[in-house]
């Protein structure tokens, strides 16, 4: 039978040398959505991606991969796929070689995809027979993805898959990805863009120093209540910026503090939802039209600031209110395995 | 809220065992990925083309490379040809063809950044490396083969299956000569898999660094730069590059078996240590850790202090088993010997050629006389110090006849014999015989002293 959770960490440590990648990680990823990988730079995705691509073995804990689980040998779970680091390409053979290579390397993996095929997919079949000394980085993401395609994965694993990508190729490539989560397909990818993780994925893992941060879904870590900053745009932006400094919960960002240089018509503000909602309703009210409100940074990259910091400033207030954050998302995501 | 995908149409089986790929397919997809670098095209081509093309070429200048063991031969017969070309294969084009072939196999997959990609798709370290070694063994055996084959048509296009003077002076006929010939070249694929598996040694434990693709030409300067200097017999064997000189060995009457089996025993040795160390350090090295391409000092240290003790047993294994190993093979007897033995089958093939009357061998009762640096100091080793009186006796004039000869030994027991008077003996003239016009064999010769024959 197949379990709904397509991987299963629980206190998995790595470590190289002196340096510890992974400390005691739980993690889980539902089968068949789209999970995000986040974190600064050193923070362990990587190796964790490489853990789920059977690159290397966990020195401690244990790992379930589309319910087995991973042995102490180096090899790739049967069913998975992907690329971490970039894609591993040969810049002296064509697209072509490239994806054939490896179709003969898996035979009898029941593929249905032909290298022409994934190549179309990911829309490279016009330079099919071009070297892949030529490509850009972006086209060499796309044939990167369609290597990982071709074996029909069951858990895709993608490491910075829009690093290079045009607005074309990264709609193309997520148009993919949606598709193949709509297919049962667990996809797991990092990226430090968090508005492309926001538009993508369900599920997010924040990492930090080898340590899960949190892990859960999207909707639960942007819905924590937390202080974000906002551009205002309207109709009259004095009498708006007035009104702003008259709400409660309300602070006016100005100077040099201000995320963004405001506009003519633009008022930052900085406010939890509520004083904002507030906000809006007194801005209306006094004849002025809202024409737009947007957060100046994402709710996942606020909610990653300041879930990050915790691990730099361990004594501040906003640490301890997202360490709480973290830990009650963990929770309601074991709780949901649970009752699965 | 996480869905659940149960129901979600699944390819296979989530028990399903994963199953690397098969060795055949790996060694297939290296072949393709070597054969798609156009340096490695670039050598096999020449490999195959070139050596015939400059054997044929120097054949019909002027001047021959006289300094090269058989140079001198060149003209005389089509089997010094490849001689020729198998001394410069083994000084730079063996280690150049092992280091752009072995070196960067491994180091490839750093630089290009693709280990994840080939270990994902591959799902087995030990077949990857085994893949690896065969693809580049197969397309290194491919170079060494056209290299032979290439300087024995050029040879034979140029000068034809004539005899060949061997280096203690005895007359080959061409059919051995050729045997001789292959079965030296065959002797060489040792020492070059020796070379070979310290560039995959190399190139797994330098990764992105250039030193790994050095790593076999560093190798076989530094052995060649020691086969120069006078160090004893048993070092100079341990050595894993010797087998490229020892195949001189087989061009003598009787061949000097020993120095040859030894020097091959060694490089195979060398070859098996190099390559298990390889696979050792590859199979350790960990994946994950982007910033790391395997290479380090720890690494180092357990990649070279193998090999160097490897180099301490052998040396000690000859040493102890192959008696006069500890000094420099090269004493007075021995050379006076070697030299009376080459001039009296060198005399023999002049007078012949010279359409004199016929002698052998056993008539002329040659001896040799030999000094070095005047008579002072040890009568031994290596130098170009050494001059030499050789005697003989003319058939039917009841006289003994004298020659001089400069000679010029090299630490590895190979001799040049330069000759110094009389002008009608060992001087400088041309021999016209049946129009090919050749220079005087006894005028310069080429000998070879048998490093472990002073028991």
């Amino acid at each position: 039978m197949e379990t709904a959770v397509a991987v299963r960490g629980r206190g998995i440590t790595k470590v190289f040398d002196d340096i510890v990648a992974l400390d005691h990680v739980d993690v889980s990823m539902s089968r068949g959505q789209i999970h995000g990988l986040v974190g600064p730079n050193g923070a362990g995705k990587t190796t964790l991606l490489g853990l789920l691509l059977g690159l290397a073995v966990a020195d401690k804990g244990s790992l379930e991969i589309l319910g087995t689980p991973v042995g102490r040998a180096l090899a790739a779970p049967d069913g998975v796929s992907g690329f971490v680091d970039g894609p591993g390409l040969y810049p002296t053979l064509t697209a072509k070689q490239n994806l054939t290579a490896l179709l003969e390397l898996r035979p009898g993996d029941g593929h249905t995809a032909t290298a022409d095929e994934a190549l179309e997919q990911v829309g490279l079949g016009h330079v099919a027979d071009d070297k892949v000394r030529g490509f850009s980085l972006g086209m060499r993401q796309r044939l990167g993805l369609a290597a990982a395609l071709l074996t029909r994965p069951r858990l895709l694993v993608l490491d910075e898959p829009s690093n290079g990508l045009d607005p074309a190729g990264k709609k193309l490539v997520y148009g993919v990805l949606r598709r193949l989560a709509a297919d049962g397909v667990t996809v797991v990818l990092s990226s430090h863009r968090m508005d492309d993780l926001e538009s993508l994925c369900s599920e997010i893992t924040i990492l930090a120093s080898g340590r899960v941060m949190f892990s859960g879904p999207l909707s639960k870590l942007s819905s924590d209540d937390r202080e974000l900053d906002y551009r205002l745009r309207t109709s009259d932006p004095i009498a708006a910026r007035a009104v702003a400094a008259e709400t409660p919960g309300v602070v006016v960002v100005d100077g040099p503090e201000a995320p963004v240089s405001p506009d003519g018509d633009i008022v930052v503000v900085r406010a939890r939802v509520a004083a904002l909602d507030t906000l809006v309703a007194r801005v209306v009210r006094a004849d002025i039209a809202v024409r737009e409100l947007v957060p100046v940074v994402s709710p996942l990259e606020a909610a990653f600031l300041a879930l990050t910091d915790t691990e730099n400033s361990a004594d501040s207030a906003d640490a301890e209110d997202a360490e709480d954050t973290a830990i009650a998302a963990n929770t309601a995501n074991t709780e949901e395995e649970t009752v699965r | 809220m996480t869905a659940t995908v149960a129901e979600a149409p699944v390819a296979r089986s989530a028990t399903a065992a994963a199953f690397p790929a098969p060795l055949a397919r790996i060694l297939r997809f290296e072949l393709i990925k070597q054969f798609s670098s156009w340096r490695v095209r670039l050598l096999i081509l020449l490999s195959w083309i070139g050596p015939g093309l400059v054997v044929y070429a120097v054949d019909q200048q002027g001047t021959l490379p006289s300094d090269t063991l058989f140079g001198r031969q060149m003209r005389a017969t089509g089997w010094a040809g490849p001689l020729v070309v198998l001394g410069f294969a083994g000084t730079w084009v063996l280690p150049l063809l092992t280091s752009v072939v072995a070196g960067d196999v491994f180091a490839a997959e750093d630089r290009l950044g693709t280990w994840r990609h080939l270990l994902v798709a591959v799902r087995s370290h030990q077949r990857i490396f085994t893949a690896k070694a065969l693809a580049s063994l197969m397309v290194i055996l491919l170079g060494v083969a056209g290299l032979a084959v290439s300087g024995v048509l050029g040879g034979l296009a140029a000068e034809g299956n004539q005899p060949l003077i061997g280096l203690d002076g005895h007359l080959m006929t061409g059919g051995d000569a050729g045997g001789r010939v292959l079965l030296a070249w065959l002797c060489v694929v040792a020492p070059t898999l020796a070379l070979a598996a310290i560039g995959l040694l190399g190139s797994v434990i330098l990764g992105r660094s250039p030193m790994g693709l050095l790593l076999p030409v560093l190798a076989a300067l530094g052995m060649q730069l020691m086969q120069m200097l006078p160090l004893p017999v048993a070092l100079r064997l341990a050595l894993p590059g010797y087998a490229f000189i020892s195949w001189n060995g087989l061009f003598t009457d009787p061949e000097q078996v020993e120095p040859l089996l030894i020097g091959v025993g060694v490089s195979l040795a060398w070859a098996l240590a190099a390559t298990a160390l390889a696979r050792r350090l590859f199979l350790r090295r960990d994946f994950t850790n982007v910033n790391s391409d395997g290479a380090g000092r720890r690494v180092l240290a357990s990649g070279v202090l193998p090999l160097a003790g490897l180099l301490a047993a052998t040396t000690w294994l000859v040493a102890a088993t192959a008696t006069g190993s500890t000094g420099s093979g090269i004493d007075q007897n021995e050379l006076q010997q070697s030299l009376a033995t080459a001039f009296s089958q060198i005399y023999q093939y002049q007078q012949a050629q010279m359409n004199h009357p016929a002698v052998n061998v056993a008539q002329l009762k040659t001896t040799a006389q030999c000094i070095k640096s005047e008579g002072l100091g040890p009568q031994s080793g290596p130098g170009n110090d050494w001059r030499c009186t050789v005697f003989w006796a003319v058939p039917g004039d009841n006289v003994t006849a004298q020659a001089i000869y400069q000679l010029d030994v090299t630490p590895n027991g190979r001799y040049i014999a330069d000759g110094d008077g009389p002008v009608e003996v060992n001087g400088y003239f041309l021999i016209d015989r049946s129009g090919t016009v050749t220079p005087n064999p006894l005028w310069q010769f080429d000998g070879n002293v048998d490093l472990l024959s002073g028991r």
